[in-house]
């Protein structure tokens, strides 16, 4: 990645509120097209340093370039391109779905037949005569997305766009940021569903406390851990001793419903297993974006 | 679509489907404007009734004096109903005798009587001599302070309904804007604050204007009976300013509060005392001292003064000048304040 396609730049940035050092120093570059998560627990300083990068907020100090430019104070020729998704309620009062649209789409000189385009893009075609207020959680979560990108933007920022959203509407979300990635937009998003970025996300920053802890794509963060791969079976299928000495298996250990064999090297372990016969009930678990997590800073991960 | 052109087409809609700001712009002042209309409708300029028997000059008089309406009963139920109070008094005319009966009950009416049927028999005496009159009598109507209370009303809780409508509507629009992040986008998004503003006015104006044609309509019906003046359409500037100078007092009450509710109720306390105490409901000058002198700081006062000065007193377009003078400085200084307290976001 070279400066001249990095869509944004950030440097050394921070922001203070008193004593709380909300960001403190978080440097990163995001390319055009790619699809870039900023994770980590609520008051990890994930919103003010998006906040800082749309130009809503002036860092203490530090360097942001955004589409290479500098988004603070205000900068008029750089707003047609970043589209910011907000908080689900941003809508003009008691305006239909098509018409929020609209109304957005004019702000920014774009016509009307591009609304209707993004509430297909969005699934919510069908909702268009429909009230901003009578939308479901998830429905309006994918307005307000529709909103950010109605004036075609090249950067796409998204502030917790899966919170407080059930898991069938997250899955439906996750399809339309596929889908606008498709388009080769370059997507911001944060996020405290650590699983959730893991599928999504072509890299990864995990924040806590202000700081960036790691920053690469998931699976690398995964793999550099070097966790154990852990296999479960109901429990009763096999004995805990004679699992300890299956080929490949580490050490294994029982609760009540299953019996788990942790391993660094699955293939063996799996063919030992199936020769055995005893594959009931089993589960393969990996590590996750969680354990990194937990490496990193010595805790459990509590969104 | 340009900006200016959606965004008031999108503000307008959320005015009008939202049932709760019609009924506070629209159905609340119309109550008032009604109820006070209909209590007050027969203050003050009832003519007197008085009774006739007989014919000559002097009923053709009394009859042109426009000031009694003559009723003829006859002259024995005439004389029972002023024996009863009903009739204050019966004028019998018998060729040359005018005899007057009155009760004496009610000693006002009474005496009224006794000097419009004595002046309009001396007055037809001169005529029939011939001669000049000794002293030459006019009389010239003066501007009339004590006005028919559909007349103060009308202005008043016009403007009234129009403070009402540009207070919440700027507060409240600012404030569930902030909150709601609107503001956030709008800050996002190539548009200028002015155009922002400038769609939210011209959106007041017109909701104003719509109030303004309802509640003249309605009092303008028989039942209350509005005469507008010939000079009604200078109370235009006057209309604009008060907009102006209650927009300006919304962004201000916005601008401090952090909820809805704390903005309604911030604006309830801006515009309640003032509707009160600036001639809404009663004209100003019948007010005690302090009052009047408390009113002067209030722009709904100047308001009402220009509202009146023109819908009915007729005034000249050189009484413009101190409403809307008053009202634009308002405008100004509140404005200037407002922006300073202004934030684009909570916290």
């Amino acid at each position: 990645m070279t400066d001249t396609t990095a869509a944004i730049e950030v440097e050394d940035i921070r922001k203070s509120y008193g004593d709380l050092r909300a960001v403190d120093g978080v440097s990163f570059s995001v390319a055009e097209g790619e699809f870039f998560g900023i994770l980590g627990p609520n008051g990890a300083g994930k919103t003010t340093t998006l906040e800082i990068i749309e130009g809503l907020r002036e860092p203490d100090s530090g360097h942001v370039r955004l589409l290479g430019e500098n988004p603070f104070p205000r900068n008029p020729g750089l707003l047609p391109r970043i589209g910011v998704q907000l908080q689900a309620s941003a809508f003009f009062e008691k305006l239909t779905a098509r018409e929020q649209l609209e109304t957005f789409a004019a702000l920014y000189g774009v016509d009307g037949e591009r609304a209707r385009e993004m509430l297909d893009l969005v699934g919510l075609a069908e909702k268009a005569d429909t009230r901003e207020e009578k939308l479901s959680g998830g429905q309006r979560q994918r307005l307000s997305i529709a909103c950010a990108l109605v004036h075609d933007p090249d950067i796409l920022f998204l502030d917790e766009p899966t919170a407080a959203l059930d898991p069938q509407a997250r899955r439906n979300l996750w399809d339309v940021l596929r889908a606008i990635q498709e388009r080769g937009k370059t997507i911001v998003y944060t996020t405290h569903y650590l699983d959730e970025a893991e599928i999504l996300c072509d890299r990864v920053a995990i924040m806590d406390h202000g700081r960036v802890l790691a920053l690469d794509p998931p699976a690398s963060l995964i793999r550099g851990l070097d966790a154990p791969t852990r296999v479960s079976l109901e429990r009763g299928t096999l004995g805990i001793d004679d699992a300890r000495v299956l080929a490949g298996a580490d050490d294994a250990h029982e609760d009540e419903q299953s019996l788990t064999i942790t391993t660094r090297t699955p293939a063996p372990l799996l063919s030992a297993l199936a020769e055995r016969g005893t594959l009931d009930g089993l589960q393969v678990r990996t590590a996750t974006l969680e354990d990194v997590f937990l490496s990193l800073t010595g805790r459990e991960y509590r969104a | 679509m340009t900006a200016f052109k959606s965004l008031s087409r999108a503000m307008a809609k959320g005015y009008y489907r939202d049932k709760a700001t019609l009924f506070f712009a629209f159905v609340f002042p119309l109550m008032f404007l009604v109820i006070f209309g209909l209590l007050f409708r027969d203050g003050g300029d009832e003519m007197i009734k008085l009774g006739v028997v007989g014919d000559g000059p002097v009923v053709v008089a009394l009859e042109n004096t426009g000031a009694v309406e003559i009723v003829r009963p006859g002259l024995d139920e005439g004389l029972k109903q002023v024996r009863e109070g009903d009739l204050p008094g019966l004028v019998e005319v018998d060729g040359d005798s005018v005899e007057l009966h009155y009760a004496a009950s009610d000693q006002a009416r009474a005496g009224l009587v006794q000097g419009l049927v004595s002046g309009v028999t001396q007055h037809v005496n001169v005529q029939a001599t011939g001669q000049p009159p000794a002293f030459a009598y006019s009389a010239a109507q003066v501007e009339d302070s004590s006005l028919k209370p559909i007349q103060y009303l009308t202005p008043g809780i016009l403007s009234w309904g129009i403070a009402i409508t540009a207070v919440f509507g700027a507060s409240l629009s600012l404030v569930s804007w902030r909150r709601k992040q609107v503001l956030r986008r709008l800050r996002l998004a190539p548009v200028t604050v002015g155009t922002v503003l400038s769609a939210r006015i011209v959106v007041t104006i017109a909701v104003a204007a719509l109030q303004a044609l309802l509640f003249v309509a309605v009092a303008l019906l028989p039942v209350f009976g509005l005469r507008l003046s010939g000079t009604w359409w200078l109370a235009i500037p006057v209309f604009l300013s008060g907009i102006l100078a209650f927009f300006a007092i919304g962004m201000l009450v916005g601008a401090f509060c952090k909820t809805e509710e704390a903005a309604s109720g911030a604006a309830n306390i801006v515009v309640l005392p003032m509707a009160f105490l600036s001639g809404t409901f009663f004209p100003v000058d019948v007010a005690p001292g302090w009052v009047q002198a408390v009113s002067l700081a209030f722009p709904l006062r100047h308001m009402n003064d220009g509202m009146l000065a023109f819908l009915v007193r007729g005034q000249g377009a050189e009484a413009l000048l101190l409403p809307c003078g008053v009202l634009l400085a308002f405008t100004v200084v509140v404005s200037a304040i407002a922006a300073k307290v202004f934030t684009w976001e909570d916290s």
